[in-house]
């Protein structure tokens, strides 16, 4: 939170993302949170550091767009999720700009 | 100007005060958000006064039980649709743990319950033993007998809190074990080789111990059976031991089992 608070007073946009499910096994409970600030960097974690990579740059994409969304990562039948957790789980993420 | 959303709730967390929030993540009005918490009436709103007023009555029932999760609702908050779907996020101060004792182990035990994230409270009525310099990591060291500190602080304690006891000395253990058991801790346990336990349990008898009580809820002696002997192979054998309580699971390695981890 101190990160937040710093990149919000030199004026940077934050995301938020954070974990809403899991389904199987996941390192982190729902409501892990990680923060990405416009410029890159990143506070917190949502998992055992298997997906932060592809989190930042949805929260990237997230801030420029400012539309918020649901994102899911892990070994499913889906081959469309490019990212894996290591674990063998899913995680379904919110992310958001910090806007509220 | 009121404080945003945020602002409550990181002012909340700050100060440890329990605190919730629902956030749409899926239906009309996404990211819409309310808060509740310890000192924080609801604010915000999910743009349907219905919606707020059922989902509202969840989010308290969900931040009583530190539970964080999703739930679905129809438009207006109607049970069993699923037109929106809502997140909440409960912020719940840390378990306490109380540990009983200003003994050799307590030090130990401090470091690995902090390390699990535990608020941890370290009671002896010596008061040259229960010091903050012994025990630099507990948020707390109070010097009085157990039993005493427990009539103070036994209301407040819930299932997800736990009550070590340490000391090892019938005159301190017994009553400090008659206490908790009038508590609603979640995990009781106490130190002791098998004879003092033994003895313990003769003299809780005698002492009017509600004794289906005792054998339903006293770990003792206390901590899982790892085998290790140095104080912090102990403080980590109890702590283990208050986890796999709380979970329900009878612990053996995973190596051995198959079945889901979690």
């Amino acid at each position: 939170m101190d990160d937040i608070d710093r990149w919000r007073r030199s004026g940077h946009k934050v995301a938020l993302a954070r974990v809403v499910d899991i389904e199987g096994s996941g390192p982190r409970l729902p409501g892990a949170s990680m923060a990405v600030a416009e410029t890159g960097e990143v506070a917190g974690s949502v998992s055992g550091g298997c997906v932060e990579g592809a989190v930042v740059s949805e929260a990237l994409d997230i801030l420029s767009t400012g539309e918020r969304r649901l994102v899911t990562f892990g070994y499913s039948d889906d081959e469309a999720f490019a990212v894996g957790l290591t674990c063998g789980g899913t995680i379904h993420l919110f992310i958001e700009p910090l806007d509220w | 100007m009121p404080d945003s959303i945020y602002e409550l709730w990181r002012e909340a967390v700050n100060d440890h005060r329990p605190v919730a929030l629902a956030t749409i993540i899926e239906g009309e009005n996404l990211g819409a958000k309310l808060i509740v918490g310890d000192g924080i009436d609801s604010q915000g709103t999910l743009g349907d006064l219905d919606l707020d007023r059922v989902v509202l009555r969840d989010t308290i029932g969900e931040l009583a039980g530190g539970r964080s999760g999703i739930r679905h609702y129809g438009p207006h908050g109607e049970a069993r649709e699923d037109a929106v779907s809502i997140f909440i996020e409960s912020f719940a101060p840390p378990p306490h743990m109380l540990i009983f004792g200003a003994v050799d182990f307590t030090g130990a035990l401090v470091k690995v319950a902090k390390v699990v994230g535990y608020r941890v409270t370290v009671c002896d009525a010596r008061e040259v033993f229960a010091t903050k310099r012994r025990f630099p990591n507990a948020d707390e060291v109070v010097v009085d007998w157990p039993h005493r500190h427990l009539e103070k602080v036994g209301d407040r304690l819930g299932q997800r809190d736990a009550v070590c006891v340490l000391t090892h000395d019938h005159k301190f253990d017994v009553p400090a074990i008659q206490a908790a058991l009038a508590t609603d801790v979640g995990y009781l346990g106490a130190m002791g080789s098998r004879r003092t336990c033994e003895e313990r349990l003769e003299r809780l008898a005698q002492a009017g111990a509600d004794m289906e009580q005792v054998s339903a809820r006293l770990h003792a002696p206390i901590g899982l059976d790892l085998g290790g002997r140095t104080p912090e192979e102990t403080a980590i054998a109890i702590c283990a031991e208050v986890i796999a309580a709380r979970t329900g699971r009878v612990s053996s390695s995973l190596s051995d089992t198959t079945g889901s981890i979690h």
